[in-house]
């Protein structure tokens, strides 16, 4: 029983890991070629940059849950 | 880190771990969370104005997460949702106008801050009074482990009335149990909810999910699921208003909806091991934080 919650506490930790090194290196490439982009956008293109907010929050939500779960499904087969 | 578009530095991971919490208490609860990240966002130097737009959108993302995850749990009621969003944005739209009547004739500050503390306070008191009863009315000490939806309400009288109204059109909402209500009863209590959002701020999750349980009747689980769904909408709708306004940096919510789209899933997949009843009983001191905070800025004049 010990032995199954380090376990999945293990995996758990290393999905965290995971996801936080993916999260770090999606935010150096939006904050890279995206950022000043979307700083034009806000000052010259105000209805431009309302649909681009909209857009990337809704992608990146989507695109974040099927990465939590997969990395969720990961560490639940570490678990077994 | 600078964010261009508000001119601030803020630390990343004070963002991230800001989202994670509110992730974790709106998947768990059906709230947006304005009530603490609004404060906190303020506090790490971010002008008031981009707070509010910017809070907004992050919690759009979180809501797309945290109800997704609901989704699979079987807790949305699309019909239920659709309805209220009707409700929610006329509401808020009346809400908004009020405070611009305010402003105009007295105080809004004193106004709005007396009101928010009176209703934060009456949904706090009241919740803590029902679910305590209502756990010893199930006798249900310890929380549910087997995942079971089971959900008791020790003051239904208000639900009775609601779901007794015979105006037509009335439907039946399968999901949550209800045989027949009329779409009336529905619009109102999304009213009231879309209301105070547009006269408090923030998504109003802390009075519409509790609106739901008590006034409609809906389980507390299809409660916080139709709740977070019907935010995407309304919250969805409000980003839209601020940011032609000038009012929203994408690139701080992007930040803060890392850590909020971890906190979403946890906090969503909680929601299987614990009954109605112990839900409500821990949501019921979240409104009481709120009191107090917008106490704190009354008396020490920061807006």
């Amino acid at each position: 029983m010990k032995e199954s919650i380090k376990k999945a506490v293990r995996y758990l930790f290393f999905g965290l890991g995971i996801y936080a090194v993916l999260a770090a290196l999606y935010f150096v490439a939006v904050l890279r070629f995206l950022g000043p982009w979307l700083n034009w956008l806000f000052h010259e293109q105000r209805p431009y940059y309302v649909v681009a907010s909209i857009l990337i929050m809704v992608g990146q939500a989507v695109g974040l849950e099927r990465l939590l779960t997969a990395l969720g499904y990961f560490v639940w087969r570490g678990k077994k | 880190m600078f964010f261009p578009i508000s001119g601030v530095h803020i630390n990343p991971l004070l963002l991230g771990l800001l989202g994670l919490v509110i992730g974790v208490l709106g998947g768990f609860f059906g709230v947006g969370g304005s009530f603490l990240s609004g404060p906190s966002l303020f506090s790490l130097g971010m002008p008031y104005n981009f707070v509010v737009g910017t809070d907004l959108i992050h919690i759009v993302g979180k809501s797309i997460v945290a109800a997704r995850q609901h989704r699979i749990l079987g807790n949305i009621d699309l019909k239920l949702a659709m309805v209220m969003v009707i409700g929610t944005l006329v509401g808020s739209e009346t809400g908004v106008d009020a405070i611009e009547a305010l402003k105009h004739s007295g105080d809004v500050n004193l106004v709005v801050g007396v009101t928010a503390i009176v209703v934060f306070t009456v949904i706090s008191l009241f919740g803590a009074w029902e679910s305590w009863q209502a756990l010893r009315k199930s006798g249900a000490t310890p929380p549910s482990a087997d995942g079971s939806k089971k959900d008791v309400l020790a003051f239904d009288r208000l639900a009775k009335v609601f779901q007794g109204v015979a105006l037509a059109p009335r439907i039946s909402l399968r999901q949550s149990g209800i045989a027949r209500i009329s779409i009336w009863s529905i619009v109102l209590v999304s009213y009231v909810g879309g209301f105070f959002s547009g006269f408090l701020g923030g998504g109003a999750g802390y009075i519409r999910m509790p609106a739901m349980v008590y006034l409609l009747g809906i389980p507390t689980h299809i409660a916080v699921g139709t709740d977070l769904f019907e935010i995407i909408i309304s919250a969805g709708y409000g980003s839209i208003r601020h940011a032609m306004n000038g009012n929203v940096d994408i690139l701080v919510a992007l930040v803060m909806h890392t850590g909020a789209a971890v906190g979403a899933q946890v906090g969503a997949r909680l929601t299987q091991y614990f009954s109605g009843p112990w839900i409500r009983l821990a949501f019921a001191p979240l409104p009481l934080i709120g009191a107090i905070m917008v106490a704190n800025a009354l008396i020490t004049g920061h807006h």
